[in-house]
């Protein structure tokens, strides 16, 4: 029972170690791994967005049947390519030569970006890009400054500026200039989804890892009380 | 139909023997309290570590190009090929937790003392080659903590005067952290060093069953024996008193393993680290690095080591003795008594300030330099890891003088429960 | 006698039976073989910016300096431990303050003489580099917090022992660079 506790004590201690990070403050990613329409838009985002100048080499497309999506529908509506099979992983539509000389860098692969910088991190990345004629771009960012990227995502969100204030972190807070086409909730949504994709892209086998998890553990708890009692049973003369 | 199999084979090689004198006839004291589980579990972890190796083996690329690809192969292509990289990846960072604990248990219970100068000798080889084990290894996913951290401690090894250039190019076989370097470690890490580890944990069970087990009261059973059978009366037949124990235990730490595989294998960046998602990039290092935690005390006490002479030479030599002193520990305890049960508060509270500032200088390991000059302001964190580095080599330098001067309790006779 | 002669030649023997294994673990010839020299073009290379190629698997950068960055190394010379690169850490016709050939082009192996990690580019001096008010801009070494100003002199008091290299090139024309080779200059 001692050692459960030292566990337990030391496990609290991993977490709350983990949950402090640098710079600039994350807002959380409320994401729901369960919650299969939300994995599908943000799927759907990511093919149409991303791909374009992103690639994700270690995902497959049929891995999309993960999140309840059957073979025909991710023929049908993932891939634009007729050479591209379902069974392909997903490339960038832009050659990486291109992209260099656009962007000055190759954009990285996305397959596992949500294991290196985690969901509130895309998802406070994503929506804090503002105006910025000083950069390359023309778009400059608060978590990420200098970033290589532009907002993507401008005609949803609208065009952001960054006003120097006392109040916001770094000495800066955004002010929208030009509205999108979509209000602050419902581009925050569809941030969100896409951050949801974005980590399950990280590690596909995540849920059925918890499912499996599970039962282990059930079995282990049930195993433990024999083993104990075999342990008694085996003692109760030594004194 | 089992009798005449068996006597076949006793004619031919003594397997009744070597199991009544490792197991069934093995005595070991009855007063084994929870500190006495980590050495099976460490033989069980290692054999986890083993067989899990085979297998990621079977699918892992030793090239600097495939490296990062072929694990993510595994964790996405091949079926529950992510379970086994997780047991794999979870199994380096339990080791060590589980070395930690049986070491410190030998701290505790003074298990290192005479008869067993030899048996802590042999556990502070296989430390050693644990943590070759596990440096060569982190290597392997070819992410970008991989690759730093390896061009870190190679150089530190360049730092030796005279030859360290040369035996640092020698170690990467190129100029710089490349394929020759990924392709030798990984021979190392899955033939050279798996073998010595083995045959360094069957000299360690040998040398162990030799001389007998320890207990927490530190006293020989072997002083009262039954006179008709001459067997210890404070003992117990290791099988199946301890199998069956050991098997309870075991299966604890199987639901403690099982929930960090299954539900945090990442253990918040400190089993897998978060940069390390990000292929190795020679032209780059990332902004916030460290090592893994098991490494974290020894890196700080390089960290806390200001260069001498224009030569980082002293803080990697004091690293160094900080593991090579832990060698002469049998010899530094003079203290009549084994046991923390009968020594006295001198050496209880060394005990205790040796171990805070051992945990403590692996906690400021993890803490990036930039941050280093910001807790508390100044160079707080830079003095305390400096304070707590000559803390940790006091409790060894002063152990001969506290150990003779400390008031310590009578032994008692027989063991106490 | 007789037989410690013979285990002693024995011995000699088995030491020379491995010693083929642990020759075999220096660099082979085509990691020799991999050091060509790198040609950079500095003609989009605007004041102020820094690029980075990689020469020999190591980054190598080209800093191309504006006054105003030259003028701080007078600031630095009394922080840094080196400041007038007597240690051998450069070719001897980048031996002077800027410790470059034409003033404004810096070209530095971006690896730190510490451990070996690449080191943070940090050009603008004051609060916004993170490193406090009177930093005066260059290199911060993300492992082991060593210091390294606009020249890649090093701070007093870090870890790195010396200043970061200077690897042999030569300007080819005015806006060509080769770095790995400095014939035409030694």
């Amino acid at each position: 029972m001692k050692s459960t506790l030292i566990f337990l004590s030391f496990l609290s201690f991993v977490g709350l170690a983990s949950a402090a990070g640098g710079g600039y403050s994350l807002d959380r990613a409320n994401i729901d791994a369960s919650d299969a329409e939300s994995l599908q838009r943000g799927a759907k985002i990511f093919i149409d967005r991303c791909v374009s100048c992103h690639s994700a080499a270690f995902m497959r497309f049929n891995r999309l049947t993960d999140i309840g999506l059957s073979e025909r529908q991710i023929q049908q509506y993932f891939i634009t390519d007729d050479t591209v099979k379902v069974g392909d992983t997903i490339k960038s539509a832009i050659r990486a030569s291109d992209a260099k000389a656009m962007f000055g860098v190759v954009p990285p692969d996305l397959s596992v970006v949500s294991r290196s910088r985690g969901a509130d991190w895309l998802y406070t990345y994503l929506r804090t890009f503002y105006k910025d004629e000083t950069a390359t771009t023309g778009w400059n960012n608060l978590v990420f400054p200098n970033v290589a990227m532009p907002n993507v995502f401008s005609q949803e969100q609208g065009v952001l500026r960054a006003i120097h204030s006392t109040s916001g972190q770094s000495g800066l807070t955004l002010q929208v200039e030009t509205e999108g086409s979509l209000n602050t909730d419902a581009f925050d949504d569809l941030m969100l989804d896409l951050t949801n994709f974005l980590v399950f892209m990280g590690e596909p086998a995540a849920e059925k890892r918890k499912q499996i998890g599970s039962l282990v553990i059930i079995f282990l708890i049930l195993f433990a009380f024999m083993a104990w009692a075999v342990k008694r049973e085996f003692w109760k003369d030594i004194h | 139909m089992l009798r005449p199999v068996m006597t076949w084979i006793d004619e031919r090689f003594p397997m009744s023997k070597m199991v009544r004198e490792h197991l069934t006839e093995y005595y070991a004291p009855k007063n084994f309290n929870f500190w006495y589980f980590f050495g099976g579990l460490a033989i069980v972890v290692l054999a986890i570590q083993i067989l899990t190796g085979i297998f990621l083996t079977m699918h892992y690329k030793p090239d600097a190009d495939k490296a990062f690809a072929s694990v993510e192969y595994i964790m996405r292509d091949v079926p529950l090929g992510w379970l086994i990289r997780y047991i794999h990846s979870t199994g380096a960072s339990m080791f060590f937790v589980v070395i930690y604990l049986h070491m410190f248990r030998a701290l505790l219970y003074g298990s290192y003392r005479k008869p067993r100068e030899l048996l802590w000798i042999f556990g502070m080889v296989i430390y050693l080659c644990l943590m070759a084990e596990a440096f060569f290894g982190y290597l392997l996913p070819w992410g970008q903590m991989s690759y730093w951290g390896a061009q870190v401690i190679v150089n530190l090894f360049g730092s030796v005067p005279f030859i360290g250039p040369d035996l640092a190019i020698w170690i990467r076989g190129d100029y710089v952290v490349g394929d020759a370097t990924l392709n030798r470690f990984f021979a190392l890490h899955v033939i050279a060093v798996p073998i010595a580890l083995l045959g360094l944990v069957v000299a360690h069970i040998i040398s162990l069953h030799e001389v007998g087990s320890n207990n927490p009261d530190g006293i020989e059973i072997k002083k009262h024996k039954d006179p008709k059978t001459g067997k210890p009366l404070d003992g117990i037949p290791f099988h199946p008193y301890y199998t069956v124990k050991d098997i309870f235990g075991l299966v604890v730490f199987m639901i403690i393993f099982a929930s960090i595989v299954f539900f945090a294998p990442e253990m918040g960046g400190y089993f897998l680290e978060h940069n390390n998602f990000i292929p190795a990039d020679p032209m780059k290092t990332p902004p916030h690095i460290a090592p893994v935690w098991y490494f974290t005390p020894f890196y700080s006490i390089l960290r806390a080591v200001p260069p001498m002479f224009g030569s980082q030479f002293p803080g990697v030599l004091a690293m160094g003795g900080a593991v090579v002193i832990l060698f002469l520990l049998p010899w530094l305890d003079k203290s009549p008594v084994r046991s923390i049960r009968y020594k006295g508060p001198l050496f209880k509270t060394s005990l205790t300030i040796f171990v805070t500032s051992f945990l403590l200088l692996g906690y400021l390991g993890l803490k990036p330099t930039n941050i280093w000059g910001q807790i508390g302001g100044g160079d707080v964190a830079t003095l305390a890891a400096q304070l707590c580095t000559a803390l940790y080599f006091l409790f060894f330098l002063s152990l001969p003088i506290i150990s003779r001067l400390d008031r310590t309790k009578a032994e008692p006779d027989r063991v106490t429960s | 006698m007789l037989v410690v002669a013979t285990g002693a030649v024995g011995a000699v023997g088995a030491l020379a039976a491995i010693s083929p294994l642990f020759v075999s673990m220096a660099p082979s010839e085509r990691a020799k073989a991999a050091g060509a020299p790198v040609e950079v073009d500095l003609a989009k290379l605007e004041p102020g910016m820094l690029i980075t190629e990689a020469w020999r698997g190591k980054p190598v950068w080209i800093l191309h300096r504006t006054d105003e960055m030259l003028s701080r190394l007078g600031e630095t010379a009394e922080l840094v431990s080196d400041p007038d690169s007597k240690l051998p850490m450069q070719p001897d016709y980048a031996k002077n303050v800027e410790r470059s050939i034409k003033p404004q082009y810096l070209v530095l192996v971006g690896i730190c003489t510490h451990l070996g990690c690449s080191p943070t580019q940090k050009l603008e001096a004051g609060e916004a580099s993170g490193l406090g008010a009177d930093w005066s801009g260059g290199f911060f070494c993300p492992c082991h917090g060593s210091k390294f100003d606009l020249a890649g002199r090093v701070y007093k008091g870090v870890p790195a022992p010396a200043n970061l290299e200077v690897p042999p090139h030569q300007f080819l024309s005015d806006s060509r660079l080769l770095i790995g080779d400095d014939a035409a200059r030694s």
